[in-house]
């Protein structure tokens, strides 16, 4: 598993593309050999992933929007950012 | 009539042409010569009716497709297309200029085959002197072009023995992802299953091997592991289900639910000049014969994992079979399952020759 902190910054390397797919009407991400269809909570966490926001800010973000606690979020964030890095669809 | 999602993604076969003769490869044993292949605009249109239809990615295949001339355009319509596209080759034919147009053209990704970490034994296998060079020359083109590469290792008995090598390899070449692939026994692959098929102890190794180097290259590099169905207890979802989310466009046009289904007889596969993918994919009866569970026999039809593997992989219940409506037999609740010990067996004691992928070798297979 990649080494992960709050205070990482991440974003969507070259290549890997996290876009709306009008045809499904849902939210798609297309990378080297792979084809993610995210639920609505992960596509939450996508769409604040943008190489500028710390994670600490994305909990945050999402605790104030959802009204849930941040360190019942923080788990299920890293959790899934920690997946997405080792499978390269992201980078630190 | 089942309601099918749209595919996800498209097979482009576009040619059959090949610098190599691996003795494993998955096309069927029927090549089309050059005559027979589509045209540049009937690939463009391809590219389109498949974005209409849904699909998201496109994979370049063949053969090897650089063999194309047109490739640059071709991929250039996909992109254009709104497809993601995916370069699948042997690198061979590959130089700089050429690379450089089709990351211009939008190309998205470049999985590049290796038969070996011996140079010998890589060249033996992909019966060309001097290949491995020349995909070691393709993997650096690809990274001076900025591109992700992912390395594919078919793995088989004459080579396992070396797969750690093989790991270094794909590292050494800068890959971001390897595919360790064990053969998958279609086309020339089935006819030359006796020289290919590993024991259980040298699969054993390898996924400890495969195992270990995850843990070890974590960050580094992804490694995908496809396990062979020979050892299997049930069958692998072959394309995640027959017409559920792959579509295969072969060099002369045919469209098919994966690479090697027309082999099955009985099945009229349409071809992209007699109508459109979207109306094959929604109204082919032969894209619908095997769709959803309707079609399976027992032991699938009552099983609970019938949503899960989707009854196998139909066109090796044919080959192994004879009928591609019976039960994968891969699976141990299989009544054929005795078929796979049997090739087992029949492997330990086979002779370690190859009888390599050529249209020669095509023409004698067909008399």
């Amino acid at each position: 598993m990649s080494e992960l902190d709050g205070g990482a910054v991440l974003r969507f390397p070259p290549h890997v593309k996290f876009r709306f797919d009008e045809r499904r009407q849902a939210w798609i991400v297309l990378a080297p050999e792979r084809l993610l269809l995210p639920d609505e909570q992960a596509v939450e966490i996508l769409k604040l992933v943008d190489g500028a926001r710390t994670i600490d800010r994305i909990i945050d973000d999402l605790a104030g929007r959802f009204d849930a606690p941040n360190a019942e979020i923080a788990g299920d964030v890293l959790a899934m950012l920690r997946d997405l890095l080792d499978k390269k669809v992201l980078q630190q | 009539m089942i309601d099918a999602d749209p595919p996800l993604a498209l097979l482009a076969e576009l040619t059959h042409r090949c610098p190599l003769g691996c003795p494993y490869c998955s096309n069927p044993l029927t090549l089309e010569r050059s005559s027979a292949e589509l045209d540049t605009a009937s690939w463009g249109r391809v590219m389109t009716e498949a974005a209409e239809l849904g699909v998201l990615q496109v994979h370049f295949s063949g053969g090897e497709p650089l063999a194309r001339r047109d490739l640059v355009e071709i991929v250039a319509d996909a992109a254009a297309a709104g497809l993601y596209g995916n370069l699948i080759t042997s690198g061979i034919g590959l130089d700089r200029t050429r690379m450089m147009a089709l990351k211009h053209a939008g190309l998205e990704h470049v999985q590049l085959s290796i038969q070996d970490a011996d140079p010998a034994v890589g060249d033996r296998v992909a019966h060309r002197t001097g290949a491995q060079i020349e995909k070691r020359r393709a993997a650096g083109l690809v990274r001076e072009a900025g591109l992700p590469l992912t390395v594919n290792a078919v793995v088989h008995r004459q080579n396992l023995s070396r797969l750690e090598e093989m790991i270094a390899l794909a590292v050494e070449l800068g890959a971001e992802r390897l595919e360790v692939a064990h053969v998958q026994y279609y086309g020339w692959a089935l006819r030359n299953r006796a020289a290919l098929l590993p024991s259980r102890d040298q699969l054993a190794a390898a996924t400890a091997t495969v195992e270990a180097a995850r843990a070890r290259l974590a960050g580094q590099l992804v490694i995908d592991y496809v396990v062979p169905d020979y050892y299997a207890h049930r069958p692998k979802a072959c394309m995640g289900g027959w017409a559920r989310r792959f579509l295969n466009v072969t060099p002369a046009g045919r469209v098919l639910p994966c690479h090697a289904a027309e082999t099955l007889p009985g099945l009229k596969f349409p071809t992209v000049s007699e109508a459109s993918l979207s109306e094959i994919w929604y109204g082919s009866p032969a894209f619908a014969r095997f769709r959803g569970t309707d079609w399976m026999p027992e032991p699938c039809r009552s099983c609970d994992r019938r949503e899960i593997d989707w009854g196998g992989c139909r066109c090796q219940a044919f080959a192994l079979t004879g009928d591609a409506a019976r039960t994968d037999p891969a699976c141990a609740l299989s009544p054929d399952h005795a078929l796979l010990i049997e090739a087992r067996e029949e492997a330990a004691t086979a002779s370690l020759d190859f009888v390599y992928r050529s249209f020669a070798a095509a023409a004698s297979a067909e008399v």
